[in-house]
């Protein structure tokens, strides 16, 4: 049972929200008392996800969470956006696969980055992405 | 405005005056560090005088009219000028909002026998100082963007130097997030300059880059093959624990580069590449 106990919505338009959302991603898990590693994990999770958010859906919504279960904290970030969808997530979750010419590492390699890994996308309305790294795991 | 109140004002355009800097000058957030109270003397004669001949027009309160213009210059310049010399919005506001408090003060002074006259003519400097206020945070903030702009400018141009540490020995310290744009640029100039200076060896030092997620990488890897091509050989440096793990978490292979901890150990790889020694003078001093 995860418990939330703090909500921050974040809007993704420009370049400049980039830095903006992985500054507070990091603030947030300073917060909790994240370990340095880890904490470099979620940001460079985050900073995956936000990129892919600015170049195939223009842009989205970040909301950062700080959730708890038991005696440990963690770190979710929801990335939802409006842009095409994905087709085949399965492909999309293997690595070295890209529609957009890049090493195509950005999925597969959050998933192995965080604790946690949610993704649903429909074709033509958009892509939600949950991911969730605790403070020491 | 009436031709009355019109005149009203004019003659007592030094008392507005007066009252005005009083007002001023009683404020707490005066900025004498600033600006100085001649300077600000100066700057309220020059906006009062255009404003009182404007009161007469037909277009009084039409702040779009020509008739405005001068006013509304002389504000924006003000506004922009305190924007860059770094005045709170709260002190560019009662710059504004005083002079409005001092108007209507005399008017309250000098109209004593017909308070519906008071009220009218009250009411229209009302509007038209708020309309004076709205152009004043305009400008202001268009200054401050200006000031932004120019410094977001300045940190490109200054993020990205290429430094000779030693002859035929380039280092470019990276700091910040690595994105296309900036990729752009750091290539160029590193390019530019191997072939300026013909250094063989160039150092990328990513200290300073705070995650390096798969786009990062694909830069690096990019600026590094471009390099290569150009007959040089590229280091990347600077790679802290944490960045090594998440790299290998992401799955990314760099083993095709060569990678070093920190900036000396690149810099030791390099002079034995270029077979050169650095040695301790085992000499005795007389001191």
């Amino acid at each position: 049972m995860t418990l939330s106990l703090s909500k921050d919505t974040i809007q993704v338009l420009k370049e400049q929200d980039v830095v903006f959302l992985k500054n507070r991603v990091k603030e947030t898990a300073v917060k909790i008392k994240m370990g340095l590693v880890n904490q470099t994990r979620l940001l460079t999770a985050a900073s995956e996800l936000v990129r892919n958010m600015m170049r195939y859906a223009d842009g989205g919504v970040c909301i950062i969470e700080v959730v708890s279960s038991g005696r440990v904290n963690g770190v979710r970030l929801t990335f939802s956006d409006r842009g095409p969808g994905i087709p085949d997530i399965d492909a999309a979750m293997r690595d070295g696969f890209s529609t957009g010419r890049s090493l195509g590492l950005g999925l597969p390699g959050t998933k192995r980055l965080v604790n946690e890994f949610d993704i649903k996308s429909k074709v033509g309305e958009g892509t939600v992405i949950t991911i969730l790294k605790w403070a020491n795991g | 405005m009436s031709l009355k109140t019109h005149q009203l004002l004019k003659n007592k355009k030094k008392n507005i005056l007066e009252l005005w800097m009083k007002n001023q000058l009683a404020d707490e957030s005066l900025r004498e560090d600033l600006i100085s109270n001649d300077e600000l003397r100066s700057q309220s004669e020059e906006l009062i005088t255009a404003l009182v001949s404007n009161l007469s027009g037909e277009n009084f309160t039409n702040l779009d009219s020509d008739e405005w213009s001068p006013v509304i210059e002389i504000l924006g310049g003000i506004a922009i000028t305190r924007a860059r010399q770094g005045f709170s919005p709260r002190e560019t506001g009662n710059f504004v909002f005083s002079l409005k408090e001092a108007i209507l003060d005399v008017l309250q002074q000098e109209i004593t026998s017909d308070p519906m006259t008071l009220f009218i003519e009250s009411q229209k400097i009302n509007r038209i100082m708020d309309n004076l206020s709205v152009v004043t945070f305009e400008t202001f903030i268009k200054g401050r963007e200006e000031v932004i702009l120019r410094q977001t400018d300045e940190i490109t141009e200054i993020s990205t130097p290429v430094i000779r540490v030693w002859d035929g020995i380039l280092a470019l310290p990276i700091i910040g997030t690595l994105d296309s744009a900036r990729t752009q640029i750091v290539m160029e100039n590193l390019l530019q300059e191997i072939v300026e200076t013909g250094s063989s060896i160039a150092i990328l030092d990513i200290s300073g880059v705070p995650a390096v997620d798969s786009l990062v990488a694909q830069h690096l890897i990019k600026t590094v093959s471009a390099t290569r091509l150009m007959g040089a050989e590229c280091i990347i440096s600077g790679i802290r624990p944490e960045i090594a793990q998440t790299v290998v978490h992401l799955g990314i292979d760099l083993s095709n580069i060569i990678t070093k901890a920190t900036l000396a150990s690149a810099l030791a790889y390099s002079f034995k590449v270029m077979r050169l020694e650095v040695k301790k003078i085992n000499t005795v001093s007389k001191f």
